[in-house]
């Protein structure tokens, strides 16, 4: 979890995470490590896109003539400026794609674009993999190639540092750091390497996204979907999905209203419902959408894939559902 | 009207404002269906504010909510807009309730809508099927505005019962324009139906075609729209010539908020109206 931290002393000094399928334990590592916690359940997500943001407020007034006269005023991004520690790879990835999706397009979003800008992001480059990891295989990890401010390799008792946008280079300015070694480089680089190649779970994104589109009466998606409890926990720990709904809050005097934007899910029963008729009316059609959109759809949409890999979906599923598994079932033949 | 108010940054804020506009005008189309003439109260947005015949707007009723609705009224006079509502669900069911000098709020226009341009010198088939098809009436209106740059003009309007028909009127009144041809068809009709017995395709025998010079435009439930189209394509009809009102869960009309995917598309934003070669794919397949 993303929280306000006083010193070194709150880092997690000797945890680590331990994920499965559904199970997400932290357990004891190496003391020496303050950053062997690969991920959480949250993503930079919900500090850029918030899980609820005011979006305007409505005032209604009738005149002395009886003639009603409403005024809207439109809420003011004002975001605090917050640091990032402990950002990883597939978290960077995932915002610079929630910022493609949110704030590249014909209708920027003023509240993600403020967001963005208040963030200073320092990322870990992950010197571990959790089980549940495969960010080697969406080709965003485990180290970043752009989208952080610092980046840093932990290595015992020592960090190696390096800067990945003109704000985090003054910040290692006015540091005055000595220059890594050759080996000290060179530990790190094989760190790295490690932790992409013990990852074991890998997505074959040759022939999306119309493999997908073609899948669309596999019997797999009603396996699944016997399994799938429809909670909406992959989405809302999903670091690119984006889906929101408006939430109309008016005043128990009902002189003012409010309008709220707040996450909303593909698994939400409302997703795709329009009078009287539901476009995905069983979980069956919610997850073919998850995953079609999220694995297939999205290249067409923004050019790349709306996954990273951070493997969350499978760890946060109280029926441990796992993803990957659940896409090499579709991508098998009939 | 000031240059900076009608710039592409005031277009991209009025996707996210809201701007109130005041009822003018209420017709009852038919009970449950009204068309309600909407004018901007702040008089630099009704200069600003442009459409295309098609397109839609999310109309705001104050401490309910936002429900999309397309402009119905002529492009050419973008000061009144028109919309036509059925009374379906909870924000449909207050405009119902309202009325002439009742304020609501606009944020649009948005979509793409009627290929009226691609159709000029064209023939045209109007294909619409079930409870009324407002989107479709305002093209259908714009082109008779404008006869002498469309070709034939052909409407086809299938209902299940006799019951079902709204606009009969409106039917009428097409019927009298020159090089027009409105033809109904009801499944199960009672003994004074005077059209077609049966479902909409079979309109398509009975008639001569001249597929390589038409335009198709489509409204209706997603599954007559499919068989119609599979009908019409096999006739020799282009695939890119036909054109689906696509009604999916818009909400916030910029394709963002995700509600409204058809495939790759969002359909507030790529659509409603779609042509058929691009999402024939997609289209309901458990239907």
């Amino acid at each position: 979890m993303w929280d306000a931290i006083e010193s070194a002393a709150s880092l997690p000094w000797g945890r680590r995470d331990c994920q499965q399928p559904g199970d997400y334990r932290l357990e004891a590592g190496n003391d020496k490590l303050c950053f062997d916690v690969v991920n959480g359940p949250q993503s930079l997500k919900p500090l850029t896109f918030v899980a609820r943001e005011r979006l305007s407020s409505i005032s209604r007034q009738e005149g002395d003539d009886g003639v009603c006269k409403i005024n809207f005023y439109p809420a003011k991004p004002e975001p605090e400026k917050i640091a990032v520690l402990g950002a990883r790879a597939c978290d960077v990835a995932a915002l610079a794609m929630q910022e493609k999706v949110l704030a590249q397009g014909e209708y920027a979003d003023p509240f993600f674009a403020a967001r963005k800008e208040a963030l200073l992001v320092i990322v870990v480059n992950c010197t571990r993999s959790a089980d549940t990891c495969f960010c080697a295989s969406m080709k965003t990890g485990p180290k970043p190639s752009s989208g952080f401010d610092i980046a840093m390799t932990e290595l015992e008792d020592m960090f190696l540092i390096e800067a990945g946008s003109e704000k985090g280079g003054a910040i290692l300015d006015a540091l005055a750091l000595p220059a890594a070694e050759n080996d000290e480089v060179e530990a790190a680089e094989s760190a790295i390497a490690a932790a992409a190649a013990s990852q074991s779970r890998s997505v074959d994104q040759q022939g999306l996204p119309q493999a997908l589109y073609d899948a669309h009466n596999h019997p797999n998606w009603e396996v699944v979907a016997s399994r799938c409890l429809s909670c909406t926990n992959c989405t809302m720990v999903c670091p690119t999905c984006f889906c929101h709904a408006v939430e109309e809050v008016p005043s128990l005097d009902r002189g003012e209203s409010e309008r709220f934007r707040a996450w909303d899910s593909c698994f939400s029963p409302e997703h795709g419902y329009i009078h009287g008729k539901n476009m995905r009316p069983t979980t069956r059609e919610r997850y073919r959408m998850w995953m079609t959109h999220k694995l297939g759809a999205w290249i067409d949409q923004f050019g790349a894939s709306g996954c990273v890999g951070c493997g969350r979906c499978t760890s946060w599923c109280p029926a441990g559902i796992d993803f990957v598994e659940e896409y090499g079932k579709v991508r098998e033949s009939s | 009207m000031s240059v900076a108010a009608c710039s592409s940054t005031a277009k991209a804020m009025r996707a996210h404002d809201i701007h109130p506009a005041r009822i003018i005008e209420k017709l009852e189309e038919t009970p449950g269906i009204y068309t309600y003439r909407l004018r901007f109260e702040e008089q630099e947005i009704a200069d600003c504010f442009a459409f295309a015949g098609g397109q839609f707007n999310m109309l705001y009723i104050f401490g309910v909510g936002e429900v999309p609705i397309s402009i119905v009224s002529d492009p050419e006079d973008s000061h009144i807009l028109d919309h036509t509502i059925r009374v379906v669900g909870r924000v449909t069911e207050v405009i119902g309730r309202m009325g002439v000098g009742d304020v609501m709020g606009v944020r649009g226009p948005f979509g793409r809508g009627w290929p009226l341009e691609e159709a000029k010198g064209k023939d045209v088939l109007v294909v619409t099927g079930g409870l009324g098809c407002a989107p479709v009436v305002g093209a259908i209106e714009y082109m008779f505005r404008r006869r002498e740059q469309y070709g034939h003009i052909r409407i086809m309007h299938g209902v299940k019962t006799p019951r079902d028909l709204l606009y009969r009127e409106r039917f009428d009144l097409w019927r009298k324009e020159p090089d027009t041809e409105v033809l109904l068809a009801s499944d199960q009709p009672e003994k004074t139906w005077r059209y077609h017995t049966g479902v909409i395709t079979e309109l398509f025998e009975i008639v001569e075609m001249d597929p390589a010079n038409t335009v198709c435009m489509m409204c209706g439930p997603e599954i007559m729209m499919k068989l119609a189209a599979r009908r019409l394509t096999e006739r020799g009809l282009p695939e890119n010539a036909l054109y689906l009102s696509m009604e999916r869960n818009m909400q916030c009309g910029i394709g963002l908020c995700g509600h409204c995917q058809i495939g790759p598309y969002f359909s507030c934003r790529d659509g409603p109206v779609m042509r058929y070669d691009l999402i024939a794919s997609f289209l309901a397949k458990d239907v």
